[in-house]
């Protein structure tokens, strides 16, 4: 405390941040007796701009002191081609651990299908009372705690994995193409979906994306193509498929084109048990992948327009066809540019610039990385006008990140319930639409409370992040130091006058980080 | 209790920028008379046939070989509470809604709704919200009870939604807070924080939402804290009424002290399996919703007689049960007009025999009463609205005459 104050005191009077820097550095060093001589501490590392750090802010879940070293190390254009072409994983070890740990990750759907559908067959048979009850909720459960696994392990990762980009791409996606965990037995594969699907396609190629959804049992129970055959179409599907996921709402395509695409999405579905037995002609188009099937005797094999082309080929082809044709459009590029630059802009991205992205997009055939390059590397990106408002995900994250810095907490449920209190819980988006990426919708005076009660729930160390989960006894972890060698560099420097001036007022360290993390500075990026 | 001039200087906020930052709620001071407005969403698409029994239809007990509710019967507690010779009451709401029917205190609008048609819950619900004419781009910046707000703005008119985020309805120029009364806890500041807390973003465009979301944060720890004390003082156990129960009658005691429109939305009605008839899934969730309301009312006290409220949902729904004991999406639904001084004890606006023939294509209850015609003259009726404000609030639409009050 009494070090705290001497720094803001510090603080007040210095000006320029490689001055504050070395300052902090050395009353660091002084305090925790570490043995790193000030020389040694600034290898000629660049001091951060503003703009630095707003640009760092955004392409991360905010700043903890690995980002703002490698960023400084690698300078912007090294630290984004990292980002952009991340390798190994590279996690914490104890997190690690955890994601070798976590059985949902290696789940196998089919199995894992055929297997829910027995149990639910067995407890259907059961005659009412306690038993069925019970057996009813023992399946609730598990369904329950594999979901909460999995959301567990993309809290950690997006937390704590150096690949900071791809993990907010992992959330983007989920968003993008987004499943409700409690529709059908979603809870039992979203992990699957989210590791199989939407994370190795994250950065690559928008088709293959696309694709990976299409085939995914969680996408085809959830909007329904599962149901979508011949004489039965289902249009579910086909309408999000280019209203939500491709080409937008005034994308360019008709009522006849959803009906068409219902039509070539026909027999696309899941199956958990054996081959069905088909006509010989048929037997060559059958595909089966794990769960995923392709049923030639539920498709609708007459000839269909999209978009003013006729669907050729043949079964499966004629999918793989259309959704080429589909994301191709300049109408699907000039959408997702639309979409990421919301995300990492604000609200009503500069039309150029989306213009710019669009172009990237087609040029590349759907290049994630490249991309999100001409966005990170434009000027209306580096130089924001307004701050861009933090989602109720990214203010979270990034209040976690800043106040534990790398030290790896062990308890996500306060996570969780602070998500779900903001409205924006993992695989709790009901409807196919995903949250809303525009600010409005998380601004509203209700909201702004409950941030302020999440930051004073992590700013006194009252919100037993570092509790054992199943209820064991809690690490003594205490408060968490905001003030910082990170905060020096990276933050103080920036500040408001108002901001500075509440931060004063603090009449405790715990009150202090409570200001700092309820501060307009944490809310925007 | 501070008085607003104190409240109001601890802010640090003149009462210039109060009104222009358009804050509603205790920074105004509330109108001691004037009618009161609470809009109740069942979000999911509650099973108005179940609820309002159309009893005189046969094709009703065909249509619904397990769900039906028995006709009203004085010996069967389980068969349906008579209303009239067509209507009847789910026996879920007997004890609750019943008795405000007899004080005609309580009507029913069948044949209500959108003309929506996607039965899509998110479609439907935003276009109700919205309450903009249907086709086109909707501007999801202005939602009807924010329009309603705007144009009531000559006097002042405290809003507030009863929800964890502000809903579609309540969009528009004016900033309405919000906050869930699900749960409430501690406040977690004290008056000092707040004031630093609100100075922090002096002069910043979220100033609003800061001052109003951390100012409505104490007052309702305030008045919950006067409610729980009096409620021990009465000797009545709080933990004897839970879920909506709890929440309407915290709601009934911030709205009579301070606010004038509100709106809270109850999720869970969207029925597709195992309905339950005169038990089961829907019962349960009509009962709280009918003991809600009823302690509502008691709460209000006096203030019954200037409230109004109104029950809707997005959709009904099939007018068949489906295969799974349960109801899929429908079209048509029944609205409930609640309060002290309402023209109740009845059954309000164009109606349809219940037959096959009569069946919007031939699945679901037509929509004979617009949802922006009821609504539009529920308010022309509570604040003396000009048909030009009436089209303010629902362009392109114009109020029914449902003679509510």
């Amino acid at each position: 405390m009494i070090l705290q104050r001497l720094m803001q005191t510090l603080t007040r009077g210095a000006r320029g941040a490689a001055a504050l820097g070395l300052a902090a550095a050395l009353l660091l060093d002084a305090c925790t007796g570490a043995r790193v001589a000030p020389a040694e501490r600034a290898p000629e590392l660049p001091t951060l701009r503003r703009a630095d750090v707003a640009w760092l802010e955004r392409v991360t879940f905010g700043l903890d002191t690995q980002a703002v070293g490698d960023y400084r190390r690698l300078g912007r254009e090294h630290y984004l081609e990292q980002q952009l072409r991340p390798t190994a994983e590279d996690l914490p070890t104890p997190i690690a651990a955890q994601a070798k740990a976590l059985e949902s990750s290696g789940v196998d759907v089919a199995a894992t299908l055929k297997s829910l559908q027995e149990r639910r067959k067995a407890l259907n048979a059961l005659p009412d009372g306690e038993e069925k009850e019970q057996a009813r909720k023992t399946l609730n459960d598990e369904g329950n705690r594999l979901a909460y696994q999995v959301i567990r392990l993309q809290l950690l990762r997006a937390i704590y994995s150096p690949a900071q980009l791809r993990e907010q791409m992992v959330w983007f996606w989920l968003n993008h193409f987004s499943v409700y965990q409690y529709k059908n037995d979603l809870r039992w594969f979203v992990g699957d979906y989210e590791e199989r699907a939407i994370r190795p396609y994250a950065l690559g190629n928008f088709r293959d994306l696309v694709l990976a959804t299409l085939e995914h049992p969680a996408m085809l129970q959830y909007l329904d193509n599962s149901q979508n055959a011949a004489g039965h179409v289902n249009e579910n599907y086909a309408r999000e498929l280019m209203e939500l996921h491709t080409l937008g709402v005034d994308g360019g395509y008709s009522q006849q084109d959803v009906q068409q695409l219902a039509r070539v999405l026909t027999g696309v579905g899941i199956n958990a048990g054996p081959a069905p037995h088909l006509k010989p002609e048929w037997q060559a188009l059958y595909v089966r992948r794990g769960a995923f099937e392709f049923n030639p005797a539920r498709h609708d094999f007459s000839p269909k327009v999209l978009l003013g082309h006729p669907v050729g080929g043949q079964g499966f082809a004629e999918v793989e066809q259309a959704v080429t044709l589909i994301v191709r459009q300049k109408a699907c590029a000039r959408f997702i540019s639309r979409e990421l630059a919301t995300y990492y802009v604000g609200d009503a991205p500069p039309p150029r610039l989306i213009e710019a992205m669009a172009e990237t997009f087609q040029k590349s055939d759907g290049d994630i990385a490249a991309t999100l390059r001409t966005l990170f590397l434009s000027a209306e990106f580096s130089a924001p006008r307004n701050g861009k408002f933090k989602d109720p995900m990214r203010y979270v994250l990034s209040a976690v990140r800043l106040a534990y810095d790398g030290r790896t907490i062990t308890n996500t449920r306060p996570l969780l319930d602070w998500l779900n209190a903001l409205g924006e819980a993992p695989y709790g988006r009901q409807t196919p639409d995903g949250y809303p990426l525009t600010a409005i919708n998380w601004e509203s005076p209700g909201q702004m409370s409950r941030r302020f009660e999440i930051a004073r729930a992590i700013g006194t160390g009252n919100a037993h992040l570092f509790d054992a989960e199943d209820g064991g006894a809690a690490a003594g972890i205490g408060f968490p130091q905001l003030s910082s060698r990170l905060y020096f560099e990276a933050i103080e420097p920036f500040l408001a006058a108002n901001t500075r001036a509440a931060l004063a007022q603090a009449a405790s360290p715990q009150e202090w980080n409570t200001f700092m993390l309820a501060s307009p500075e944490m809310n925007y990026e | 209790m501070s008085n607003p001039l104190t409240r109001r200087t601890m802010l640090g906020l003149t009462a210039g920028t109060v009104a222009s930052l358009g804050i509603t709620g205790r920074l105004y001071a509330a109108a001691p008379q004037g009618p009161r407005f609470l809009l109740v969403f069942l979000r999911g698409g509650y099973d108005a046939t179940n609820t309002l029994i159309p009893y005189s239809s046969g094709f009703y007990y065909e249509a619904r070989p397990t769900l039906a509710i028995a006709r009203p019967d004085p010996q069967q507690a389980n068969g349906a509470l008579e209303l009239d010779a067509d209507w009847a009451l789910a026996p879920a709401l007997r004890d609750s809604i019943g008795p405000l029917y007899q004080q005609r205190q309580v009507l029913f609008v069948p044949f209500a709704g959108t003309p929506d048609l996607s039965r899509s819950h998110f479609e439907t619900q935003d276009s109700i919200e919205l309450g903009q004419p249907p086709g086109g781009t909707h501007d999801y910046r202005s939602g009807f009870l924010g329009r309603l707000h705007a144009t009531l703005d000559s006097s002042p008119m405290p809003a507030i939604s009863f929800t964890d985020a502000l809903p579609l309805a309540f969009q528009g120029p004016d900033r309405i807070p919000n906050i869930s009364l699900k749960s409430v806890g501690k406040p977690p500041f004290d008056d000092r924080q707040i004031r630093i807390l609100t100075d922090m973003y002096a002069g910043h465009p979220l100033e609003p939402a800061v001052a109003s979301g951390l100012e409505l944060r104490r007052e309702v720890a305030q008045s919950m804290q006067t409610l729980s004390e009096e409620m021990r003082a009465s000797s009545r156990d709080a933990l004897s009424i839970k879920g909506f129960e709890l929440e309407a009658e915290r709601i009934a005691r911030l709205m009579r002290d301070n606010y004038r429109i509100g709106f809270v939305d109850i999720g869970g009605w969207d029925t597709h399996v195992n309905e339950g008839a005169a038990q089961g899934a829907l019962a349960s969730n009509l009962t709280g919703l009918g003991r809600g309301l009823a302690l509502f009312a008691q709460s209000l006290g006096g203030e019954w007689k200037n409230t109004v409220v109104v029950v809707i949902s997005e959709f009904g729904r099939t007018f068949r049960e489906n295969g799974d004991r349960g109801t899929d999406h429908g079209h048509g639904s029944v609205y409930w007009v609640l309060g002290g001084s309402v023209s109740g004890g009845r059954i309000a606006g164009a109606q349809q025999r219940l037959e096959r023939a009569n069946l919007f294509q031939d699945r679901d209850y037509p929509v004979l009463n617009d949802y922006r015609a009821v609504l539009g003259d529920l308010f022309r009726s509570l604040w003396g609205l000009t048909p030009a404000q009436c089209t303010q609030v629902f362009p392109q639409s114009s109020p029914g005459d449902f003679k509510l009050i």
